[in-house]
């Protein structure tokens, strides 16, 4: 339940009381409540989810940065981990949803 | 970008571990406090990567490891009345209680539902209006933003036959009682990332202060924890014990205010204790006094409860990093993730788990010469 998956922002629904949204985890898609990030969320954000809650919204140019230092530490691969995980996650999810 | 992808790279492994290995003058023990961290290391085998230079010891970041076995025996008392349902996070159902788990209760008749939200909780409330919905509010920072929410839409939608079995825990407090234990060998934490993007990292400050202990706030992938580790290796080798943030993509200083706001506003602290470890002062949550009305223990009268754990299980050792699974004698052997005597063998973020799934059988030289 702790395990965070990140995932884009698709939608973003829900009344003024709650901020609800559809978030994208690799093909999977959940509703999630965005009250949490509700000032600075948009479409096309990706975001970490916990049970449910967008609680984070990752920082793009942060990540970049760190990733440019990484890219300068080695040659970087394409996709298939991300595939990989979303699937790892996808499938523990299956497993504890049934 | 996806964030994950970029940090999953081979190569750019291997280049971290040799940096780590070339910083580090002597073997240096670091703990990674969550379990979603420990299953990283143990699924890619970094530990093995780092050879002597580093130790990882686990921490008790599990959250369904460390909720003492009286809230499991409370779950499974509420859970078998007719008139309730049962909700819960799914990595719950398979915790041994004093008799049997919540799989158990269900086999016999129990209604109890796994949901992915508490929020899902709340709704089942609204269209079962002749039920007690009950929800087995559990985990750490990450999930209290979630569960105080669902209190604030019940009373917002005026949901008055739902109500939690609380048994929420909070970081820190648990980082200073291991760090104060008498047999403590943590010389660096990587901490929770996922915890700190919610509390952000200012209340550890005094923390790596007063313990002269370097924190560095880490996620979650391969190359996360590497430069986690390196950056502790870093700040050790020279002698400095600071804050430091390697998640910088997920993870601000002041934390997310709009969820620490809801989790103040529903909940405050109060002592708890943890499953194999015991009680430690002011290190979990309980509703505050104006929402008692959603207090499951109070609306079921649940406060008595006489539990006994299984003898042979090691799980308060193993949470405490003072053995690894495989040193557990029932580890592997009458406790496996089918018949789980201990809740790290349970969970996906369980040490035991994680090392029994990832074939961490036998014993390594080293282990068995330590006896």
């Amino acid at each position: 339940m702790c395990l965070g998956i990140p995932g884009r922002v698709v939608e973003i629904a829900g009344d003024a009381s709650m901020l609800m949204g559809t978030v994208d985890f690799g093909g999977v898609r959940r509703e999630t409540c965005l009250a949490y990030v509700a000032d600075e969320v948009s479409v096309g954000n990706y975001v970490i989810v916990h049970a449910g809650f967008a609680i984070s919204i990752l920082n793009e140019e942060e990540a970049r940065q760190s990733f440019e230092l990484l890219r300068e530490m080695g040659q970087l691969s394409g996709e298939e981990w991300m595939q990989n995980l979303a699937n790892d996650s996808l499938g523990q999810n299956r497993e504890v949803t049934e | 970008m996806k964030y994950l992808s970029e940090y999953r790279d081979g190569e750019v492994a291997k280049q971290l571990v040799e940096k780590i290995r070339a910083t580090a003058t002597k073997p240096w023990v670091l703990m990674e406090v969550c379990g979603g961290q420990t299953h990283t290391i143990v699924k890619q085998g970094l530990d093995g990567l780092l050879g002597d230079s580093v130790e990882l010891i686990h921490g008790p970041g599990c959250p369904v490891c460390v909720t003492p076995i009286e809230q499991i025996d409370r779950a499974l008392d509420v859970a078998s009345r007719p008139d309730v349902i049962f909700t819960s996070f799914g990595d719950m159902l398979r915790v041994p209680g004093s008799d049997g788990d919540l799989f158990q209760v269900r086999a016999r008749g129990g209604d109890v539902r796994i949901v992915y939200s508490p929020l899902d909780a709340v709704k089942i409330a609204q269209s079962n209006p002749e039920k007690q919905v009950v929800f087995f509010a559990v985990g750490f920072e990450t999930t209290a933003p979630g569960n105080a929410m669902a209190v604030l839409r019940a009373k917002q939608l005026g949901v008055s036959n739902f109500s939690m079995l609380v048994s929420h825990v909070t970081v820190p407090p648990a980082m200073v009682g291991l760090l104060e234990s008498k047999n403590n060998r943590i010389q660096a934490f990587l901490a929770a990332g996922h915890v700190c993007t919610v509390m952000g990292w200012e209340e550890y400050e005094p923390i790596a202060a007063k313990y002269r202990v370097p924190i560095v706030v880490t996620g979650f992938e391969p190359l996360d924890l590497l430069e986690g580790v390196l950056l502790a290796v870093r700040q050790l080798e020279s002698g400095r014990a600071e804050v430091e943030n390697q998640y910088v993509r997920a993870v601000e200083r002041e934390g997310n205010k709009a969820a620490q706001y809801a989790i103040q506003q529903v909940f405050e602290p109060t002592d708890r204790s943890w499953r194999g470890i015991g009680t430690i002062p002011a290190s979990g949550l309980a509703l505050r006094g104006e929402y008692s009305q959603y207090d499951a223990v109070l609306r079921f009268g649940l406060a008595d409860v006489h539990s006994h754990e299984s003898e042979a299980c090691r799980a308060g050792d193993v949470l405490t990093g003072r053995i690894k699974p495989r040193e557990c004698p029932a580890f592997g052997r009458e406790c496996t993730p089918e018949t789980p005597l201990g809740a790290p063998m349970v969970s996906s973020e369980g040490a035991c788990a994680a090392y029994y799934n990832y074939g961490r059988i036998a014993l390594s030289e080293n282990e068995k010469s330590n006896g």
